[in-house]
């Protein structure tokens, strides 16, 4: 049972920052755009938020630079996305390398260096409860933010006006603009959101998964993110479930290793991947005619005046 | 007063034109700014990264050597992307294509084969691309899937095949059990074009991608039919133009065009098959398609510019000591100038006077 | 009187140019091909700890240049050729996979020398070296013996190669003298460097039971998971105690150094020959970190140990061996297994249980 118990607690910890970087990407493509350049804007975030971390001794500190750098590098996306209308896809590249790249720069200064990690939760009593004691009770507050993070954005999106609104701009950005709605400015905030999302999340990893920075640490996490948006059909609750599958099947194929059972390490590292097509084709297959995707995801709007 | 963007009623040919040297320029006076600000002259940095590249033929060769599998990889990539089919998995292509041609190497090893043996490797590691790419195109026009996320999945994938191949089936028996494949025979190798240095028949393979690409988006009506069903898709339907099979069309011809560039980079510079094969060529091919406006020729001039910054930035590293970080962050802002510039062509901004909302 | 001024001012100004040029010739350039950054704590960092060692050693009389994270495949090639052309006399090329790309360079550049590690193919003007790591493990095979109270070791493997394999293997062997039922449980990463994933196979690791850690990768993420927990590891590479000041228990340094100022200074005197270097306690190419968070006589025994394989007493892979299968492996070197069985390690030692990969 102890077993078991770790097994959780570091699917838990793997699947936090696909979590909070996921949720992020949700709500900016649940407006209608889609920014590739997660991968950019975690790993800056990273870099960033260890950086302050370091400089300031305080993780909280770290933390907030990270979000900073996300949402500032997310912002050139959206001024040219949205400012100028260009490709979205072609924008999304150009941050990842941009983010890779200026990361490695602002980075190299903190390589070697190490701080205190994230504190986890101690509740006498609680915390000690056998098998969910700590799983419950003993996480750090990354890991406790992501929950909050996506039953929050559930709530925004399904239970809100402001939700309502950006879903709409999302699905046809055209009839929302002729409502009045000011689509480019909604969509530039859930641009924004993602960013910061991305940056925290990237920020989690040198905070407290691993307490120092290394350039490129994100090692495609962003991709991942990506993955799982389309993997949870857009959906917060399936946005949770994919995380933690992902995480799990990530965790679990260590396990087995460690386990003895003898299968070629290659196939266990290509399970998540193959599991996501696989997921993909058969999420797709159950509507009938395509995907559930926001209907205007990826396409330019520009209105008319 | 408002800043607003709107679209133009006409393409701006003048702006087509020069949006290329505005962006090169707004580049280059960004990048000395980074230089200054990282403490190297500006002037010198620049100087090392594009003009000491073309002063002598080695740089040239390597620059051809390097730009031939972006190319050829982008022109691919621009067939798909014309079509609004996003392609993200050409590394992945890239990669399986390798896998496949080299198997016959591996096979042929050390027997009397003949002069078949390379056209074959080149064919067999054309056809192996295509058949992955179709992969994520048909999850598209079957099931709906998102190609984007399908194809990128299926790059990590061919990664650990390819990784797997090396460290076991294939591994070169006298290697002393390390994760690479004996070298190639000489009949199974891209020959030399010039003594000395290592450009070799796929360039000439590549200019022939890029002419041939030309003359399909130019003068065939498979070529138009692409085109429109990118740019107009209503208009597509109504013209009877079916986009599933341009979808499955240029995801075949973009997987064996990546494919192709991965078995002669493994028969010709590397020379055997070994994990980490490509530094990212089929990403970077991205940016050179964008880079060259999904133009053939735009491409072949893209690609050139971009390996002539990646060998640049080798020597910058040498001669001053500028870290390597610093080429992808130039690439990055390139990209990024070049897309802002090129929007001007169809749209434009207009100052007005108030907001009003339309009811 | 002006003619006379002129013909001294030239007769100066010559001079000047002459012992000029005559300092810059004699400045000897000396390259390195790095394969990750500077700054990943692990190989490419002790590789540039030395460079530093040179520059301290030498001063003026040489001038050195790096280029990190070149990739090893066809850039390799160019990097090295790159350093050549810069006037580089004498390059150290720091990975395995730079294997076939020096051996290319080599042969076009008969008059430069070229040096390079952990490979095994060789040239007039290019020697390998290496280091017997794995005599540090046989150490930490004792101490762990010793140390762990569960009796089940965790070892992180980067990928299923001779290196890795014959590390597994002197661990194995060092800790089955001080405890013959040891188990070991084996995690491949397939990456050298990857902190999150080494720091989740760590944890898999101690969640199975494994009470003590040793890596064959390259950061210090499970030394830094050990400390967390409460466990010990070893560190690899490099000082680790700083993520672990009550958790490592010592660490296999690559103290490249020694060698490589033996290497410039043979090139300054110009007695430099090609030669092939696998050394290791003895001529301090191996350094282990200093013995801690241990108690006394398991510090006296590990350096005892290390006396012993330094005096030849003590030898890691003293005949029989006995592999999985409880068969004798052939003993080709007299009392030992020879350089070439352990270079070419394939099978794992009885008292393995895991099957071996890539067979």
């Amino acid at each position: 049972m102890e077993l078991v118990e770790a097994i959780i607690l570091s699917v838990l910890a793997a699947s936090t920052p696909l979590l909070i970087a996921a949720t992020g990407e949700l709500v900016t493509e649940r407006s209608g755009v889609l920014n590739l350049g997660v991968e950019g804007m975690m790993i800056m975030g990273a870099a960033c938020g260890f950086g302050g971390a370091w400089l300031s001794g305080s993780i909280f500190v770290g933390a907030l630079f990270g979000i900073v750098a996300g949402t500032l590098m997310s912002m050139i996306f959206a001024l040219m996305t949205l400012g100028l209308a260009v490709n979205q896809v072609a924008t999304g590249l150009a941050l990842t390398i941009l983010g890779v790249g200026l990361s490695g720069l602002i980075g190299a200064g903190f390589v070697g260096e190490r701080i205190t990690p994230a504190p986890h939760l101690q509740i006498p009593g609680l915390t000690d409860l056998p098998l969910l004691g700590r799983v419950l009770f003993g996480e750090d507050a990354f890991v406790y933010f992501s929950l909050a993070l996506i039953i929050g954005v559930w709530w925004f999106l399904y239970r809100t006006r402001g939700g309502l609104v950006l879903r709409a701009c999302g699905d046809n950005h055209i009839s929302a603009h002729a409502l009045g709605y000011p689509v480019l400015k909604i969509r530039m905030l859930a641009v924004m959101f993602g960013g910061a999302c991305a940056g925290l999340a990237g920020a989690y990893l040198p905070l407290a998964y691993t307490p120092f920075f290394i350039p490129g640490m994100t090692a495609g996490r962003g991709w991942i993110a990506l993955a799982l948006v389309v993997f949870a059909s857009w959906r917060p609750a399936r946005l949770v479930i994919g995380a933690y599958l992902f995480g799990a099947v990530t965790i679990l194929q260590l396990h087995a290793q460690a386990l003895g059972l003898g299968v070629p390490s290659q196939f266990m590292s290509a399970l998540p991947y193959l599991a996501t097509v696989i997921v993909l084709v058969l999420l797709s297959r159950t509507r009938s005619g395509g995907s559930t995707a926001p209907a205007a995801l990826g396409t330019v709007f520009v209105p008319d005046r | 007063m408002q800043l607003v963007l709107e679209k133009r009623a006409e393409r701006s040919n003048t702006i087509a034109l020069i949006s290329p040297l505005i962006a090169i320029g707004m580049t280059i006076v960004t990048m000395s700014i980074l230089f200054a600000i990282l403490g190297k002259n500006p002037i010198a940095a620049l100087g090392v990264y594009f003009i000491d590249p073309l002063t002598d033929s080695y740089s040239l060769q390597e620059i051809a050597v390097k730009a031939t599998p972006l190319v050829m990889i982008a022109v691919g990539l621009s067939l798909c992307y014309l079509a609004n089919a996003w392609n993200i998995g050409a590394e992945g292509q890239f990669l399986i294509g390798a896998v496949a041609g080299s198997w016959i190497a591996v096979k042929t090893q050390g027997t009397d084969a003949g002069a078949w043996v390379l056209p074959a490797m080149l064919l067999l590691g054309a056809a192996a691309g295509a058949l992955y790419a179709m992969i994520p195109a048909i999850c598209k026009v079957k099931f709906g899937a998102s190609e984007i996320l399908t194809s990128l999945m299926l790059v990590y994938v061919a990664d650990l095949f390819l990784d797997y191949l090396v460290r076991g089936p294939w591994r070169d028996p006298h290697g002393f059990n390390f994760p690479t494949t004996a070298e190639f025979d000489p009949v199974a190798t891209v020959p030399v074009l010039i003594e000395g240095g290592r450009l070799h028949l796929g360039a000439i393979i590549a200019l022939l991608v890029v002419a041939a690409a030309t003359v399909l988006l130019g003068r065939t009506i498979k070529g138009f039919e692409i085109r429109v069903v990118g740019a107009a898709p209503r208009a597509a339907r109504f013209g009877g133009f079916n986009a599933n099979q341009l979808i499955l069309l240029t995801f075949a011809i973009s997987g064996a065009l990546a494919g192709l560039a991965g078995i002669i980079e493994v028969a010709g510079p590397v020379g055997h098959l070994q994990p980490g094969i490509s530094p990212g060529y089929g990403f970077t091919a991205i940016i050179v398609a964008f880079l060259g406006r999904l133009n053939p020729i735009g491409i072949l001039i893209a690609g050139l510019f971009l390996a002539l910054t990646f060998i640049g930035g080798e020597q910058a590293q040498i001669a001053m000591k500028i870290p390597l970080d610093v080429t992808k962050v130039f690439q990055g802002i390139l990209l990024f100038y070049v897309l802002a510039c090129d929007s001007l062509i169809l749209y434009r901004f207009r100052l007005i006077s108030s907001t009003r909302q339309v009811a | 009187m002006r003619k006379k001024l002129l013909a001294a001012a030239a007769a100066v100004l010559l001079a000047g140019c002459l012992s000029g040029a005559a300092s810059a010739a004699d400045k000897l350039k000396v390259g390195f091909i790095y394969l990750g950054p500077i700054g990943d704590l692990g190989w490419t960092y002790q590789h540039e700890l030395a460079r530093q060692a040179l520059v301290k050693e030498f001063g003026d009389k040489i001038e050195t240049t790096y280029l990190e994270n070149v990739p090893e495949g066809p850039d390799a090639e160019r990097a090295i050729e790159q350093l050549v052309r810069a006037g580089n006399k004498l390059i150290f090329t720091t990975s395995f996979g730079y294997m076939d790309p020096t051996l290319k360079v080599a042969k076009k550049y008969p008059n430069v020398h070229f040096e390079h590690a952990t490979g095994f193919k060789h040239d007039k003007n290019m020697s390998i070296y290496n280091g017997r790591f794995y005599e540090g493990r046989y150490i930490q095979g004792v101490i762990a013996g010793k140390m762990s109270k569960a009796g089940v070791l965790g070892y992180i493997g980067s990928f299923p190669i001779p290196e890795v394999i014959m590390g597994i293997n002197a661990t194995m062997i060092g800790a089955q003298t001080v405890n013959p039922n040891i188990k070991v449980k084996i995690i491949w990463v397939n990456t050298w460097f990857d902190p999150g994933k080494e720091a989740d196979a760590a944890k898999a690791l101690l969640d199975q039971g494994a009470d003590v850690i040793m890596q064959h990768t390259d950061s210090p993420a499970a030394m830094q998971v050990a400390s967390e927990r409460g466990k010990l590891a070893f560190g690899q590479d490099s000082e680790m105690i700083k993520f672990g000041p009550k958790t490592q228990l010592t660490s296999i340094l690559d103290n490249w150094a020694p060698y490589y100022i033996e290497r410039v200074k043979a090139e300054l005197d110009g007695t430099w020959k090609e030669d092939n270097t696998w050394t290791g306690l003895k001529a301090k190419m191996v350094v282990m970190a200093p013995y801690t968070n241990m108690p006394d006589d398991v510090k006296k025994l590990a350096m005892d140990t290390e006396a012993g394989i330094i005096d030849g007493k003590v030898l890691p892979f003293k005949c029989p061996v006995v592999g999985q299968d409880g068969k004798e492996v052939e003993c080709k070197g007299g009392d030992r297994l020879d350089d070439g069985q352990v270079l070419g390690m394939n099978f794992y030692v009885k008292g393995v249980d895991d099957k071996f990969p890539a067979k």
